[in-house]
């Protein structure tokens, strides 16, 4: 890809944005928000398997983090790109490759925020007669949510910025614009779908922290002493 | 409570806790942890677990309540085989107190204290009532029920560790190393209050301990362990103070073992001895007549049982009206709640000798010295709880 610099093309042609705000952009914008929505509820289902998974047979830890690990590596135009063959062009290669880029950052997060609870409080919890079930769901998994929360938001906001690469195998989003924007040398759909997926990842981020914000309310109350 | 259908022969000798040739090893350890324990804990006596590090009192406990399973032996709750119910019920029924209290920092007090009461299905209302009741048996104060764990003080979760502990009413109470984590002042308030609380509610408890000035101030019964858990003795404080049953326990208890069987009476508990004091409208006589008996030179003055102060023997003998002489109060003074270590220590510190009791304002006799070890060379009466 050839980028000719013309500094006689401006930044931004307003009207470019008027006339394609209803169409071209709503519709990128929409696609984004469903493909990071997508492979990060994905994400989030898969990362929770493999943490339980982690979690219940100690051994499995290791290879599961190497796993998560080696699936973030692999460079994400590569990805797509292979997976196309077997999917075809759909949003199905762009979930996968999205939702694969989450495990290393989600089961991290989720198998700290489980041993972040200190001993004393599973032990209690033991000894007081919860059973495992009433246990992870009442006592672990609340206490873990702050970094699990942590997690989703960091994973989110990485992938709203991947999937402006997925629009190289066509499957929309604002990388579309972006695309768009560079092969006619227009900066303004290239600077609309970046400022729009900057925008769309603030957004998101801001979101889950009030969320997250809402579901621990004990994070926010004063230490004695 | 449910109606038994025939009641036992033995229901009022059974013991609360009964360990039976309990054995733990560990897997992989070429020594067991604990080695064929057998060990009664009566009903509404608080025993403590003690002994160096690694003796297994900590491990013993938690087999009471199968948060360790035993490797042989028969571990009995009332009566019941603890193996032979399920682990969570059995849980359920038995209060479980530990060091770093365990409080769970997402939930309230009041949902902390609630816990068991919830996972057994109380109604609302009992619930309600109950987290009332408990909030007033271990002096918390209400408006903290809607606050989180870490906003209360060390002192204060532990409180609310304990209010948890006895929410469903269990008949024994487990508690390891509960004081460990506060400082002295504290630790010794709560010890105070766990007594007080126990007059209440009479559980069973046990307790694990590192300290022997715990054990002794808090314990019925104290079982001291040697290293792989063997019982070196189990016995009232008093007794292991008075005649150690072994080495071992001598060394452990400390060569210090008179000074701390002062902590296990109470001022209260010596016979009464009025000491050189008369009322104040006493005559001369009298005075000189008490000075000599007391071999003393001072007299103490009372006036309407209450305790005036000291008159100096100077003053008599220049012949003055005993009523007009100049009295110095008091400087040492004991309360007949005072253990005898702190009337002693009180009257050591002191100028005069001797330690006035004060009974809720009143004359309530002198402590010496002398008397208090005469109470040591008869033994000290048994602590009544």
């Amino acid at each position: 890809m050839i980028l000719a610099l013309q500094t006689s093309e401006p930044l931004i042609r307003w009207r470019y944005i008027r006339d394609q705000w209803d169409g071209k952009i709503l519709d990128a914008v929409i696609d984004h928000i469903q493909l990071t929505v997508i492979s990060v509820v994905l994400g989030v289902i898969l990362s929770a398997i493999m943490t339980a998974f982690a979690l219940r047979y100690r051994w499995s830890t290791g290879p599961i983090m190497v796993f998560s690990a080696f699936v973030y590596t692999i460079p994400s135009v590569a990805l797509f790109g292979l997976l196309v063959p077997y999917t075809g062009l759909s949003k199905t290669p762009a979930v996968i490759a999205l939702t694969g880029y989450t495990f290393l950052i989600l089961v991290s997060a989720f198998i700290a925020g489980f041993r972040s609870v200190p001993g004393a409080v599973l032990d209690a919890a033991d000894g007081m007669g919860l059973s495992p079930r009433r246990r992870v769901l009442t006592v672990e998994l609340p206490l873990a949510l702050p970094y699990i929360f942590t997690g989703i938001r960091a994973a989110t906001v990485t992938t709203v910025g991947l999937v402006t690469v997925a629009a190289i195998i066509g499957q929309g989003g604002l990388g579309d614009l972006i695309l768009d924007g560079l092969r006619r040398t227009y900066w303004t759909p290239m600077i609309v779908g970046a400022v729009l997926s900057v925008a769309l990842a603030l957004l998101l981020d801001l979101g889950l922290w009030l969320v997250g914000r809402a579901l621990t309310p004990w994070t926010r109350r004063g230490h004695a002493e | 409570m449910a109606t038994a259908p025939e009641p036992d022969p033995n229901e009022k000798s059974r013991p609360a806790i009964r360990l039976s040739a309990v054995t733990k090893r560990f897997a992989g350890a070429s020594h067991a942890a604990v080695d064929a324990l057998s060990l009664d804990v009566a009903r509404g006596t608080i025993v403590a677990l003690i002994g160096p590090s690694g003796c297994g009192k900590t491990t013993t406990l938690r087999m009471i309540n199968r948060l360790i399973e035993p490797t042989s032996g028969r571990i009995e709750i009332e009566g019941a085989d603890v193996a032979a119910s399920g682990v969570v019920q059995l849980r359920r029924g038995i209060g479980y107190v530990i060091q770093q209290v365990g409080l769970f920092p997402h939930r309230t007090i009041a949902q902390n204290i609630a816990t068991v009461p919830r996972a057994l299905g109380w109604e609302r209302a009992r619930l309600a009532a109950r987290i009332d009741e408990l909030v007033e048996l271990v002096g918390l104060d209400p408006s903290m029920l809607d606050r989180y764990p870490d906003e209360l003080s060390g002192g204060q979760q532990q409180r609310v560790g304990v209010a948890r502990a006895l929410a469903a009413d269990p008949p024994v109470l487990l508690m390891d190393e509960p004081f460990g984590a506060v400082d002295p002042i504290v630790r010794a308030r709560l010890q105070d209050e766990l007594l007080g609380l126990q007059s209440r509610v009479q559980k069973a408890i046990v307790i694990v301990t590192h300290d022997i000035d715990e054990a002794i101030k808090i314990a019925d019964r104290v079982a001291l362990l040697n290293m792989g858990g063997i019982l070196e003795q189990y016995a009232p404080p008093d007794e292991l103070l008075r005649a150690p049953a072994s080495e071992f326990v001598e060394r452990f208890v400390g060569n210090d073992r008179s000074s701390k069987r002062l902590t296990l009476a109470r001022v209260a508990d010596l016979p009464f001895e009025r000491g050189a004091v008369l009322e104040v409208g006493a005559s001369l006589e009298e005075a000189r007549a008490v000075m000599d008996a007391h071999r003393t030179d001072w007299v103490g003055l009372t006036s309407n049982g209450v305790f005036e102060g000291w008159v100096d023997a100077s003053g008599i003998d220049d012949g003055a009206d005993l009523a007009a002489l100049p009295r110095s109060r008091p400087a040492a003074q004991v309360m007949p709640d005072s253990t005898l270590r702190e009337a002693m220590e009180i009257i050591m510190t002191s100028s005069t000798s001797v330690a006035v009791i004060d009974d809720d304002g009143r004359f309530g006799g002198v402590v010496t010295l002398e008397r208090i070890r005469a109470a040591l060379a008869v033994g000290v009466p048994e602590r009544v709880a």
